[in-house]
């Protein structure tokens, strides 16, 4: 169980340091905006590459056709500015009622 | 919390956010499930969800466990997943606020959902409310949701039936779609970035595809907005 413990606490250790990074230089090294601009853009770059391997991947295979069928009828319902909530439960509906219907 | 007479549409935050908290709920349920079925004690998935605080790490150091991988690969594979928080931190640090507390306790709550949702606000203002207001209740939400996953067991059914695995990565669609339409340098970084991240997940640990991706950012750099 003690190595169960330092699991945690390794984990939890090692995640508050990379969430520290952005507040604790904040304010102490003055970033030029073209910095800040880059970082904003690596956030949305980091977010779309999180949503891509999210939607279509599943350990380190494919994860099915249901999944990105979802995302994309989300994907389609938010680029016609649908409200957020239509977004989610259209994403969430779709990959279910695949599913329903017998497609992985 | 913060003022809210200087938060304009806090209930419009609260209503859009609501969907990714309940979303979150879900999550953690199954994910306090899936480590007790697999045979780890009630407080183990409750206590990491406090403390580490990050979907996917737990989902994997837990996997890892489950596997009989060690305590050393399980915490490797939780950690490599959040190293992307560092990069997120840096990008909302301006958000969360520049007070001690404000930021020690603002930097525990940087999570994907989180910083998208922030970023997609329009001005400052909304911005800090929105990363304060999402953040906080996905935080509660999210660890409701595994002590009551923790308790129930396996009375749960598999939560893919729900489609709620679409859900997730649609709403980081639905967060980030204003910035690539309005910004083409953006989009391109991001549509080279995703190729990139896509092409290497077979071939290597998770975690690592998205942090290739930031090579996509070389695109950025370039010409004007066209």
């Amino acid at each position: 169980m003690s190595a169960t413990v330092a699991v945690i606490l390794a984990l939890a250790i090692g995640t508050y340091a990379f969430r520290l990074v952005g507040p604790v230089l904040h304010g102490r090294v003055e970033l030029p905006a073209r910095v800040q601009e880059l970082l904003s853009a690596g956030a949305v770059v980091l977010l779309v590459a999180l949503l891509a391997t999210g939607a279509l991947t599943e350990g380190d295979g494919f994860a099915g056709w249901a999944r990105p069928a979802g995302v994309l009828v989300g994907g389609a319902l938010a680029w016609r500015r649908a409200p957020f909530m239509v977004v989610v439960l259209g994403a969430a509906a779709t990959a279910a009622g695949l599913r329903a219907a017998g497609v992985a | 919390m913060r003022t809210t007479e200087r938060t304009p549409n806090l209930s419009q935050l609260v209503r859009d956010a609501s969907l990714f908290w309940l979303a979150g709920g879900v999550v953690g349920v199954s994910f306090g499930a899936i480590a007790v079925t697999g045979g780890l004690p009630v407080w183990v998935p409750v206590v990491m969800s406090l403390v580490v605080y990050a979907g996917s790490a737990q989902f994997s150091a837990v996997g890892v466990l489950l596997a009989g991988g060690g305590p050393v690969a399980a915490a490797a594979a939780g950690l490599l997943l959040n190293t992307r928080t560092a990069a997120f931190s840096l990008a909302v640090a301006d958000i969360i606020g520049r007070g001690r507390l404000a930021r020690f306790m603002g930097a525990h709550l940087v999570t994907d959902e989180t910083v998208a949702f922030a970023l997609a606000q329009p001005d400052p203002v909304r911005r800090r409310a929105a990363f304060w207001v999402s953040g906080t209740g996905l935080f509660v939400i999210w660890n409701a949701g595994v002590l009551a996953g923790a308790l129930a067991g396996d009375a749960l059914g598999d939560t893919a039936t729900y489609g709620l695995d679409a859900a997730f990565p649609a709403v980081l669609l639905a967060l980030v779609l204003p910035a690539l339409r309005e910004d083409t340098r953006i989009r391109r970084a991001a549509l080279l970035g995703a190729a990139a991240a896509l092409a290497v997940t077979p071939a290597v640990p998770a975690g690592v595809p998205v942090l290739l991706a930031l090579t996509g950012l070389v695109l950025y750099g370039r010409g004007g907005a066209v």
